[in-house]
């Protein structure tokens, strides 16, 4: 092999392994839930609120969200039984349990395989991550609630849930 | 050629906003008929029964929203908030010309928000009404 070859194709490996190995630790990590990619599911779950990862839940929380809407939460939030499919399908396929799409499994720690936790602010991880915030910050105005994600994680529709 | 060029680009505007405000226009007037069909004496839609609508508190829903105005705010133009805290969009078309254009999309909003606010689904009337104060928005 030409060493001019040889250097780029050692450089293209290189490159595939580190981003390989980017996706992983920003899967991993409890800081990073790809963003919701489905246009519809975007558009339906995020006309109220943020459309948040479907890593956030496991499938089977999901799945009973999406047959209870409505009554979500005390809201209708109730769509066209074809609408209501196509989101689920895509729920469940990047649900925190779900095959191939990162280890998300560490953000269900402590959450029974036999629990369906439909609010991701009780999930123990979430309220250990959250722990350190007071009290007095959540009744901030501009907060309004738990589930306003973006008043302080102001990455969240990307995804990136670091402390700020 | 600027002029033509600034020419082509209003002629362009105006038949986006015409192509916009006839699938509004239809959704109106299918509310009408649709009140007309259930109550002969129906006279047509009415901005002003659609902004007392959209203004006053009313009881038999759910009690963080006594009114459209709850969640949309008093200005029509300015931007809402949802209780949780997300950016609503301005109800009034002409800060939103893109809206009340899916019949489907208004019909959704109308069942769930009338719900939350009055405790009941919206009656034609009510519906033509409210629209009909928006366009005058």
């Amino acid at each position: 092999m030409k060493p001019l070859i040889r250097s780029i194709a050692v450089g293209a490996a290189l490159f595939a392994v580190g981003a390989v190995m980017l996706e992983r630790a920003k899967a991993g990590s409890d800081e990073f839930f790809p963003p919701v990619t489905d246009p519809l599911t975007r558009q339906e779950c995020g006309s109220c609120h943020m459309a948040f990862p479907a890593g956030l839940l496991p499938a089977r929380s999901w799945q009973k969200m999406m047959g209870e809407l409505d009554n979500h939460f005390g809201d209708d939030a109730s769509v066209d039984a074809a609408t209501a499919r196509q989101i689920t399908t895509y729920l469940v396929a990047h649900a925190a349990d779900s095959a191939g799409y990162g280890d998300m499994r560490r953000w269900l720690r402590r959450v029974p395989a036999s629990a369906a936790p439909q609010r991701i602010t009780e999930l123990p991880k979430w309220v250990r991550e959250h722990r350190e915030v007071s009290p007095r910050e959540w009744t901030r105005k501009e907060i309004a609630s738990k589930v306003n994600c973006v008043a302080c994680h102001v990455d969240a529709e990307r995804g990136y849930f670091e402390d700020d | 050629m600027q002029t033509l060029s600034r020419f082509m680009f209003l002629a362009a505007l105006t038949v986006m906003s015409v192509a916009q405000a006839a699938p509004r226009d239809d959704i109106l007037a299918a509310y009408a008929a649709q009140a007309k069909a259930g109550d002969a004496a129906f006279a047509g839609v009415s901005a002003v029964r659609g902004e007392a609508l959209h203004r006053d508190r009313h009881a038999g829903g759910k009690a963080d929203s006594p009114s459209c105005t709850s969640c949309h705010g008093e200005n029509t133009r300015a931007a809402g908030r949802t209780p949780v805290g997300k950016t609503i969009d301005p109800v009034a078309v002409s800060v939103a010309p893109t809206r009340y254009t899916d019949a489907a999309k208004v019909e959704k909003w109308f069942r769930r928000n009338c719900r939350e606010v009055l405790g009941r689904e919206c009656s034609a009337r009510e519906k033509g009404d409210w629209l009909a104060f928006m366009i005058t928005q």
